[in-house]
């Protein structure tokens, strides 16, 4: 963040915020942003040793457990001389006449402004035996880590008496729900006790809630509603007996309470402020306290009496007070509760007058149980105008119907909840221009149709320049809806799992840090993926970081070729493709590979690339053959990935009469900094050491060709199917600005093509086509340049050979295996004819008669 | 030849299942039960070839949520023992392995080929018992 120096040179006065989590961070950042007279030094306290984190995406965490992927984003201040974060640091006290706080760590920091941002805290209802081992809160990162250590434990001591380990939760609230999802990540069985007769009784009414029931509860997850918890008692075993209003008992492993929050204001209340009815602390709707000096925002404040338990309009707080402390007299406009989200998989939305409460309002409701969707409208009592509404199993029409509230339904009110389904695209253009249809960011249609008007033709585009979709994504069907209305062509979804194209998803992984495919998933899509989606989500995955492509969760996503390293051969055997960077190979290393093809029985071929394939490897030799060629110096060559294969080169100037540069030293170079990176289709180069263009350069993705004074550079060139030349980009390159175009050059490609879209056809499909990428690419007209060769950077100081990691990983290597019971035995099925004059696999024969045992 | 292990029925309690349920429960009849592996062993979403007696093979899959499948793992349009090292996931809902070939998609539920329903592949019913994964033969 850069801030112009204010006249006089230092600040002139301090604030301290307390609490460092989604609100206070947002202040932090508010106010950093606009005071450019760098008037204000800021010191942050957060008791939570990690700085702030998205802890609305905190159930992301379960799986990934990656706690940087939570990371909110600049949250360091690194740079900025004027924020001084200290982690791990609680304020004690505060002297409002002296004007310090006090932390627990002995400082004392006088502050001129003081902004309070402690949250809130989990609500333990004090059962009897609430605090036994095995309970816990589901709030922080923390909370979260111990929960996955007692699971573990939970597990394997179920596993190992023979039974299934569960886990309870407490409270069937929002947060219920979703800690109740992340004890079945865990691998626990989990139970849900609700106090109140239904499930989210905040947000859905009776009937919402019993479909809701209904339909977590076929997700195995058990539900006990209209009761409560009576005590919980430790056991010889140290599992918990639980007991429940309604005379049930429950054996359970653990527990998690997630009873509703409280307002964190022990410290302002021992400050002497003034406190809220119901807890909090009071403010007026300039979020100033009782004290003038001291400000309250986010979950811990009570603006004029109300607590808010959403992130929204503790953003809106803090954004309010930035202001303030700046001179200005921005209010606290109230807030939005409405709520949209997915649990478990399942759709509920609830939003405005959701429970009808307005005096004369009438309900229109429809049930379809075998659908399991339940769909209610709340409208005024002359069923004009609509006032709110419920939907559970199918929230689609959310942004659309929220959109409506407080206006007029055209038409009758009854068929937005018609049976066959909600039909709002008559809605969508219906609405007039100042309805939100993002509420994250208060983007309403009339911006959004803007946009479109100036030209904005993709989701990407209207994201940019209007920055609706960009927090939650919640409202992106709506602004597809528009666009598509306005008559603009959509790219295709991916499959029936994603909505979004390939390069939707890759700005998302990129923006929300999700690193996981589950989690993508739940919150981008909707069933367990495919054989389409899997391997698009884990390129990208890898094309964004540089973890092994068999880590973790992502070893589920990769296609047998790169779940395998090789290359999948049509008898199921593999072939393998060392790396010979520019087409160089020692005497030594060929060698060992006629040594390992003659001692394996593999089939030899010289490739296109200029490099030599092996065939007809079992999987369980793979890692035998794959050590001999490593320990002569040699590397996975990749041919199995979309990604770098080879950088081809003629002999060049070094050897050539003809040559004018070093195109094999080019060559290497290029494929050492190149190789590895994933991409959304295979990428070929080709330099050539002069004119006369013997690597066939311009028959690749990204051709060089050596003049007097550089190289030319050309892109977007294949063979193949429908061979495509290499159009010039830009001539007479030194090495360096070279090498620094092709980055931006490929790395633009990998976040914008389409899945299996090759160089060519994306260029062609690019608006403006090569002028822009010129102008992209040479004249850094986006302002990402610096962007994209960041992003190469880290590619390459990641590399890593993709076979040695596996040798050297005992549990990756025992995936190498024909059979899991025989891991010693070869496939039978796999046989050879070595009769003609090359060797060939033999298929079997092809059973096509069902035969179910 | 590696020995497979062998048991005989020996019907579980009720109460004693595991976290992992198996997809295809076994039909009435008593039949041979062949280990597999540990349950431990699997990648939810992958899959691991499982040799029967008499040469035949299974591929036997975890899904993220729990449920164990197990079809033949020869693919009939390729005549190779591939599935799997198919990729999992699901067609409207159901489970689903894509032959790593050719990419023709099976349901793991009833092994017939979703876009060619003459085609099928063989399906194994499957238990889980304390962690260990059997698959079902006919006797
Ligand atoms: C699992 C989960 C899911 C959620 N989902 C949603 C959702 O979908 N949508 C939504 O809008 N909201 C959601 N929320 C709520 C949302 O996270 C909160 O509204 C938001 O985090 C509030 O921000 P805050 O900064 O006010 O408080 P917090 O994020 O709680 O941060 C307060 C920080 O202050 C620290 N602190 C407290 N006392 C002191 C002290 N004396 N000294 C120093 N530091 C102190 C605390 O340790 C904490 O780190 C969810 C919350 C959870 C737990």
């Amino acid at each position: 963040m850069s801030t112009p120096e204010n006249p006089t040179g230092t600040p002139t006065r301090t604030v301290v915020v307390i609490g460092h989590g989604m609100v206070g961070h947002r202040f932090v950042e508010a106010l950093r942003s606009r005071d450019t007279g760098s008037t204000w030094k800021v010191t942050v306290l957060s008791a939570e040793a990690d700085a702030a984190y998205d802890r609305v995406g905190l159930s992301s965490y379960v799986g990934t457990w990656d706690r940087n992927a939570l990371a909110l984003s600049g949250n360091s201040y690194a740079g900025d001389d004027l924020v001084d974060l200290r982690l791990g640091v609680r304020a004690e006290h505060v002297d409002r006449d002296t004007r310090t706080v006090t932390t627990d760590d002995g400082d004392v920091i006088a502050y001129d402004d003081l902004v309070i941002a402690t949250g809130s805290h989990p609500f333990v209802p004090p059962v009897p035996g609430h605090d036994s081992a095995g309970c816990f809160v589901y709030r922080t990162l923390d909370d979260l880590d111990a929960i996955r250590l007692a699971a573990e434990s939970a597990i394997e001591r179920a596993a190992a008496e023979g039974r299934e380990a569960n886990g309870l939760v407490v409270g069937g609230g929002l947060l219920g729900l979703e800690a109740a999802n992340a004890l079945r990540l865990l691998g626990l069985t989990p139970h849900v006790v609700e106090f109140a007769p239904r499930l989210m009784p905040l947000q859905v009414d009776v009937g919402g809630g019993a479909v809701l029931e209904r339909l977590i509860g076929g997700l195995g997850v058990n539900v006990h509603t209209g009761a409560g918890t009576s005590s919980i008692a430790t056991q010889d075993d140290g599992r918990l007996a639980v007991e429940l209003s309604d005379g049930t008992a429950l054996l359970t492993d653990l527990v998690v309470f997630s009873a509703g929050v409280r307002p964190s204001d022990a410290v302002a209340r021992a400050a002497g402020l003034d406190v809220g009815e119901r807890g909090g602390v009071l403010t007026d709707i300039a979020c100033r306290t009782s004290d003038e000096n001291v400000w309250a925002v986010g979950e811990v404040a009570a603006v004029e009496g109300r607590c808010y338990g959403l992130v929204a309009p503790g953003y809106t707080m803090a954004e309010v007070v930035a202001d303030r402390l700046l001179g200005g007299d921005a209010t606290f406009p109230g807030a939005d509760l409405s709520t949209k989200l997915k649990l478990l998989g399942v759709d509920v939305a609830s939003f405005g007058d959701a429970m009808a409460t307005t005096p004369g309002a009438l309900e229109i409701v429809h049930t379809d149980a075998t659908k399991g969707t339940y769909a209610k409208v709340v409208v005024s009592d002359d069923a004009r105008t609509l006032l709110g509404g419920i939907l559970v199993g199918d929230a689609s029409a959310y942004t659309t119907l929220k959109a409506y509230v407080g206006r007029e339904v055209p038409g009758d009110p009854g068929t937005l909840v018609s049976p066959a389904g909600i039909d709002d695209s008559a809605l969508g253009s219906a609405l007039p221009d100042d309805a939100v249809i993002c509420s994250c960011n208060n983007v309403t249609k009339g911006s959004i149709c803007g946009a479109i008007a100036e030209g904005a033709c993709d989701l990407a585009a209207i994201k940019g320049c209007t920055t609706a979709g960009t927090t939650c994504g919640g409202c992106l069907p709506t602004v597809k809806k528009l666009l598509v209305d306005s008559g603009v062509e959509l790219s295709k979804a991916l499959c029936e799992h994603f909505e979004q194209s390939r390069a939707e998803l890759f700005e998302i992984v990129v923006s929300t840090g999700i690193r996981t495919f589950s989690g993508l998933v739940a919150r981008y899509g909707t069933g367990t993926g495919c054989e389409i989606c899997k391997p698009t989500v884990a390129s990208i995955l890898a094309s964004t970081s540089s973890d092994h492509v068999l880590d973790g969760e992502q070893a589920a996503l990769q296609d047998s070729n790169d779940h395998f390293l090789a290359n999948i051969q049509k008898n199921g055997t593999y072939s393998v493709v060392p790396r010979m960077p520019g087409g160089e190979v020692t005497a030594e290393q060929l060698i060992v590979i006629g040594q390992v093809a003659r001692d394996f029985g593999l089939y030899v071929k010289v490739t296109g690339g200029q490099r030599i394939d092996l065939f007809g490897a079992r999987v369980e030799q793979l890692p035998a053959i794959w050590q001999r060629l490593v320990d002569v110096g040699m590397e996975s060559g990749q041919a199995y990935g979309k990604s770098l294969r080879t950088v081809k080169s003629c002999v060049g100037s070094s050897w050539c009469r003809y040559g004018v540069q070093d195109s094999v030293a080019m060559a290497v170079d290029l494929e050492h900094r190149y190789r590895g990176l994933r991409s959304p289709h295979k990428i070929k180069f080709g330099v050539s050491g002069c004119a006369r263009e013997c690597a066939e350069a311009r028959g690749k993705d990204v051709g060089v060709i050596a003049t007097d004074k550089g190289w030319n550079l050309y892109v977007c060139g294949n063979g193949g199917q429908t061979p495509a030349h290499a159009r010039l980009l830009v001539s007479d390159l030194d090495d360096e600005t070279l090498v620094r175009y092709i980055d931006r050059f490929l790395m633009f490609y990998v976040r914008t093509a389409d899945r299996l879209q090759r160089t060519a056809p994306w260029l062609d499909a690019l608006e403006g086509g090569l002028e822009h990428l010129r102008a992209v690419v040479c004249e850094d007209s986006l302002g990402i340049a610096a962007d994209l060769e960041a992003a190469m950077d880290r590619h390459v100081a990641g590399y890593q050979d993709e076979w040695k990691a596996v040798l050297d990983d005992p549990e990756k290597l025992s995936r190498f295996v024909s059979f899991v019971n025989a891991p010693e035995e070869a496939d039978p099925t796999v046989a050879f004819d070595e009769s003609g004059p090359r060797k060939v696999p033999v298929l079997l024969g092809l059973p096509t008669i069902r035969e179910n045992v | 030849m590696t020995t497979l292990t062998l048991s005989p029925v020996e019907e579980a309690p009720t109460t004693s299942r595991a976290v992992v349920r198996p997809g295809m429960l076994p039909t009435p009849g008593t039949r041979q039960w062949i280990v597999a592996c540990p349950v431990s062993r699997l990648v939810p979403g992958r899959g691991v070839a499982v040799l029967l007696p008499g040469s035949a093979q299974a591929a036997l899959f975890l899904l993220p949520n729990g449920m164990i499948y197990a079809v033949g793992n020869l693919d009939p349009y390729a005549g190779a023992a591939v599935i799997s090292r198919g990729l999992t996931g699901d067609r409207a809902g159901d489970p689903t392995v894509a032959s790593p070939l050719l990419k023709q998609v099976f349901s793991l539920r009833t092994g017939v080929a979703l876009d060619d329903p003459e085609v099928a592949l063989p399906t194994y019913a499957v238990r889980v018992q304390h962690g260990t994964v059997r698959l079902g033969l006919p006797r």
